[in-house]
């Protein structure tokens, strides 16, 4: 195969992971992998490194829309910003130390976890009592909605901040947002209503993804020949997403697209069980 | 005691405008820059043969220090190019906090300019920190 065909395929390839990240908001990045290593046979570092890439620029390219909504909690998003930084330089340290195959069964598992959870049933409820410690922090905010500004306050700080660690850690890890323990953390834990852990999450990403990107840089996951296929195509992808989410219903495309995904996982747990990695 | 609160929330709203656009014109310019490397590094090499991604070169392979993406972009080197615009992305989100630490200076929220400080110091470290391993 040449440069320029490869080029084209993946072009094409992450277009298509970015247009199913964003229906589903799964992300770009987390599709990026499976189809850099099941289709292309790229090696799963290579494919780490465009995914964190995308992850970035899905991010920036969202947030920068909904920062200016003013959905996006910006002081619950700088204090969790402490918990996903530091797991994702831990993440992107033990990294080194983990065989290729185990990394490509863990990834398996959060896809399907991933799966899962853009399927559950979301937090609409504003809490109307949140706990002293997000008080103190200053956590408790409010957000647009269609009858007007309506208030939140959070609970279970402690808790939410540590499965943040958690998400960062395999975010460096693995190279991928971890959108879905984020939203975790914050919609199911924190009582947050899912607008806004959603959007505060994938705020959140670009910085987790950057805390462990200028170490896979230095570490050469980063080949310019992926990346630039990848990163433009993701984004073109994202963008038509956006786009199609406003026109269209997403529900059955999220059931139809999420159990794709499922299968995925299933062959990237078998390949890494069969050290194909 | 209500126009203190009001011109908060007004300094506040300023800062998520220059935030969103900032993120924006991250976005836009890192992608221009790797679309130019790109398409230089299409018409110069790209009826080669695929390079062999199925295994890792690691840290053999070019362009992974800043001086050597600096220096491979003013040579017009496709990949150095490229490369050039993989920087920018990631300082996009960097960025982004020191944009959120001047909101925090203006706005005189001292507990949130020391959260900010330390997501700073986190990022900082992991970037000069030597953690290549």
């Amino acid at each position: 195969m040449t440069i320029l065909t490869f080029t084209l395929l993946l072009l094409a390839g992450a277009y298509l992971a970015g247009l199913v990240g964003s229906l589903t908001g799964l992300g770009g990045g987390v599709v990026i992998i499976p189809l850099l290593t099941l289709v292309f046979h790229v090696d799963i570092r290579y494919a780490i490194g465009a995914a964190l890439l995308a992850s970035i620029a899905n991010s920036s390219g969202a947030a920068s829309a909904y920062v200016k909504e003013g959905i996006t909690n910006i002081r619950l998003g700088m204090f969790l910003e402490i918990a996903t930084t530091v797991g994702a330089v831990i993440g992107a340290l033990i990294a080194v130390y983990t065989p290729t195959n185990t990394i490509a069964i863990l990834f398996g598992s959060i896809l399907l976890f991933s799966a899962a959870m853009t399927l559950r049933k979301k937090n609409k409820e504003a809490l109307l009592e949140g706990s002293a410690l997000a008080n103190t922090l200053k956590l408790n905010n409010s957000y647009p909605t269609k009858e007007g500004e309506v208030s939140y306050k959070l609970k279970n700080v402690g808790a939410g901040f540590s499965i943040m660690t958690l998400a960062g850690i395999f975010s460096g890890l693995l190279g991928i947002g971890s959108g879905a323990l984020k939203v975790l953390a914050m919609d199911s834990t924190m009582h947050i209503p899912f607008k806004v852990s959603t959007t505060t999450s994938n705020f959140m990403i670009g910085v987790t993804a950057a805390a462990s990107a200028v170490v896979y840089l230095q570490r050469g996951y980063m080949d310019a020949g992926i990346a630039f296929p990848v990163v433009l195509g993701v984004l073109a992808g994202a963008f038509t997403g956006s786009k199609l989410l406003v026109r269209l219903d997403p529900k059955v495309l999220k059931y139809i697209f999420c159990t794709a995904i499922a299968f995925v996982a299933v062959e990237m747990i078998f390949n890494g069980y069969n050290h194909k990695f | 005691m209500k126009n203190i609160i009001s011109k908060k929330r007004f300094a506040d709203q300023d800062i998520e405008q220059l935030i969103g656009l900032q993120l924006r014109y991250g976005v836009v310019i890192a992608s221009l820059i790797v679309l130019v490397g790109g398409i230089l590094y299409l018409y110069i090499s790209g009826s080669a043969l695929l390079p062999h991604y199925e295994q890792f070169a690691g840290e053999k392979a070019r362009f992974i220090t800043g001086a050597e993406i600096w220096q491979g972009a003013l040579n017009l080197n496709p990949k150095g190019i490229i490369e050039l615009g993989v920087v920018i992305l990631i300082a996009t989100p960097v960025l982004r906090i020191l944009f959120s630490l001047i909101g925090f200076i203006i706005e005189k929220d001292r507990l949130y300019i020391i959260i900010t400080l330390i997501v700073l110091l986190v990022m900082m470290f992991s970037t000069f920190g030597g953690l290549k391993v």
